[in-house]
């Protein structure tokens, strides 16, 4: 029950993101969908995870979105031609058309697996330290690898949207 | 309720929300949107079969999704940027009228 | 006795609880623990109002508010009824609906936070596993219902203000989150009552607060600081500076939305206080060892109290600071010396007990303190303030 709601508010969301005509609008929508999913995550035991969606989408990604909005000068002024545009030129119902089939072939698939007819198996535990032990002996090589890469991502990005002071003057 | 087969129907619904709308949206911040949508529906996947897997101590789904969320968060920042230096550029963020090779 | 009075709110929760039918127990449990929320802050954000007004006034060699009541302490009845029958102003161009939800989510998310600080022995709604995660992954949604505030008035002050309030609370986030990750480390637990378990005991009379290590002082005051700007408190109160953008965000709300915007700010503050108070100063734990008969939740609100009074001395004393001064601060200064302290805090466990452990640790913590310091001052000539139309 509480898992259809929360279900139907993410796919909403989803909707709603990629409907409005507002880009500010769109990226609100978006943490909705955002929220949703994690309170998902929290329902099917993973604490952990859930509240680091929160931390990571609505925190930062959300509000990182909107500062290029606002950077890009996009807010309030709605983008009058983005589903005009698009609508006139077939692609945009062709891009449609292949999420539809796209759904329509995971959703066969899932139907006509073995797997989701399996019994549901008693709630896995998975403590702060089990994850913290895992993260530092199994897992430790994989997590200095995400630190080399958001590093290399934190300057690359610093360096791609520097202001070039030579070029503008 | 909250079966296997109900987290990937989610899963496959948001992926292909975020698929149609960054193939039918133009601005490009729209169409990122669309590409952390489908980010997320993996991630669910990840997170349902580690629920509903044969063999959840392993702990593999729920840090394969920690790592997936650094990813994507480095993704943003990224793509971020690159919007904003070719909103600099070309003074636009419809990907229909950036179509000039050069910069 | 003792017992008892300590206890008495957790036995006061059972007693009302035992009448229910046993279905609908833990409702009812976490109904109790709600309205004690909502009543224990509401109070304090009332009784805190007064206080911050009469103390800036006796800093600024002024009187404050004197005229309701004895002494004006009922000046929080007198603004609450003002607010509440004022009339509420919606700008014609503004986004209606997103400016109606601002203030709800801010409330909301700030209410919420509460529900993993324990204010007392047994005294906490939610004692999750990730309780510190929570706290923080809560506490930034706040920063999504000030943009919210701030784009929907459609005004460009309060879009500014927005914008300044949200590249500061992320800048601070981060030597937030790194010095309280130092007492994570330090006590191997997320979860908020573990943490205040692990600081429980004595040494002689003094308590085993992380406070009182070398990593933990520099971990609290760097807290402190990173906390007062992410409650966009004064000297960080630039989202907000009267003399420049007015009001910031919340510049076209009036009448009862304002003052949810107020109450929101002030829980929030109240919240990062508990937290600082839950990481460095031992919770509930009193602060020396023949004091432990005195009431737990009493400890806790005696400290809140005390911070509260250290942010109001520091808003009457430190003068605003600039943006750029702001951000350099954060990401050349706190960055590197929380960074340095995480460092310390892990070198502090490794090491054998005794005076040579304290001496590494005091130095790697006041070295990079001076050199960083002297560093970042240098070809900044402090001369004498040249006033351009004042004299």
């Amino acid at each position: 029950m509480l898992f259809t709601i929360l279900a139907i508010l993410t796919v909403a969301g989803a909707v709603a993101a990629m409907s409005f005509r507002n880009l500010v609008h769109s990226v609100l929508a978006l943490t909705l969908a955002f929220a949703g999913l994690a309170m998902v995550y929290l329902q099917l035991g993973a604490q952990f995870i859930g509240f680091a969606q929160i931390l990571v989408y609505i925190g930062a990604v959300a509000i990182l979105i909107v500062f290029a909005i606002l950077l890009t000068r996009d807010a309030g002024t709605t983008s009058k031609s983005a589903l005009n545009a698009s609508a006139s030129n077939s692609s945009g119902w062709g891009g449609g058309v292949v999420a539809v089939a796209v759904f329509a072939a995971m959703a066969w698939a899932f139907h006509a697996s073995a797997a989701s007819q399996r019994a549901l198996p008693a709630q896995p535990e998975a403590t702060m330290q089990q994850i913290g032990n895992a993260l530092m002996l199994q897992f430790a090589l994989p997590l200095e690898v995400i630190g080399l890469l958001l590093t290399a991502a934190l300057i690359g990005a610093v360096t791609i949207a520097m202001h070039d002071r030579q070029e503008t003057r | 309720m909250s079966s296997l087969s109900s987290c990937l129907l989610l899963s496959a619904l948001l992926f292909s929300i975020g698929l149609a709308g960054a193939l039918v949206r133009r601005n490009a911040i729209l169409v990122l949107i669309g590409i952390e949508l489908m980010l997320n529906a993996a991630n669910l996947n990840f997170i349902a079969f580690w629920r509903f897997g044969p063999n959840p101590e392993a702990l593999t789904g729920v840090l394969f999704t920690v790592f997936s969320i650094g990813v994507a968060a480095a993704e943003a920042a990224v793509g971020l940027a690159l919007i904003i230096s070719l909103y600099r550029h070309v003074k636009t963020t419809n990907l229909d009228q950036v179509d000039s090779m050069r910069g | 006795m003792i017992e008892t009075a300590d206890q008495i709110f957790v036995i006061l929760q059972h007693w009302i609880v035992g009448f229910a039918p046993a279905g609908v127990r833990w409702i009812l449990a976490a109904l109790f623990s709600v309205i004690a929320i909502l009543g224990a802050f509401g109070g304090l954000f009332a009784v805190t109002t007064i206080l911050e007004r009469k103390g800036l006034g006796r800093i600024q060699n002024r009187l404050g508010p004197n005229r309701v009541g004895p002494f004006g302490i009922l000046q929080p009845i007198a603004d609450a009824v003002k607010s509440l029958t004022k009339e509420d102003v919606v700008p014609y161009a503004a986004d209606k609906v997103v400016h109606f939800l601002a203030p709800v989510v801010l409330v909301l998310g700030a209410f919420s936070v509460y529900a993993v600080l324990p204010v007392g022995r047994n005294m906490v709604l939610a004692n999750l596993d990730a309780g510190v995660l929570f706290f923080f992954a809560v506490g930034s949604v706040m920063e999504l219902s000030v943009f919210m505030a701030g784009w929907s008035s459609r005004n460009k002050y309060s879009l500014l203000g927005a914008m300044r309030a949200i590249s500061q609370m992320i800048s601070y986030e981060v030597p937030l989150i790194l010095s309280s990750i130092t007492v994570i480390m330090a006590a191997g637990s997320l979860s908020t009552v573990a943490i205040i378990e692990k600081q429980a005991g004595y040494t002689g009379i003094l308590p085993h607060w992380y406070v009182f290590t070398p990593w933990g002082f520099a971990g609290f005051v760097l807290f402190m600081i990173a906390a007062t700007a992410e409650s966009n408190r004064s000297p960080f109160d630039l989202p907000e500076g009267e003399s420049e953008i007015i009001a910031g965000y919340y510049i076209e709300y009036s009448g009862f939305k304002f003052a949810l915007f107020f109450l929101g700010e002030y829980l929030g503050m109240f919240a990062i206080s508990g937290m600082g108070i839950t990481l460095f100063l031992g919770g509930w734990g009193a602060p020396l060892s023949f004091l432990a008969w005195v009431p737990s939740y009493l400890w806790f609100f005696a400290k809140l109290l005390a911070m509260i009074a250290v942010f109001i001395w520091i808003r009457g004393t430190l003068p605003r600071l600039r943006m750029d001064q702001l951000l350099n601060f954060a990401w050349k200064f706190m960055l590197p010396m929380a960074l340095i302290n995480l460092v310390t805090a892990g070198l502090w466990h490794f090491l054998p007990q005794g005076g040579l452990r304290w001496l590494v640790c005091i130095l790697m913590v006041v070295v990079p303190y001076v050199l960083l310091g002297r560093g970042l001052m240098q070809g900044q000539r402090l001369e004498k303030r040249v006033y351009q139309f004042a004299e």
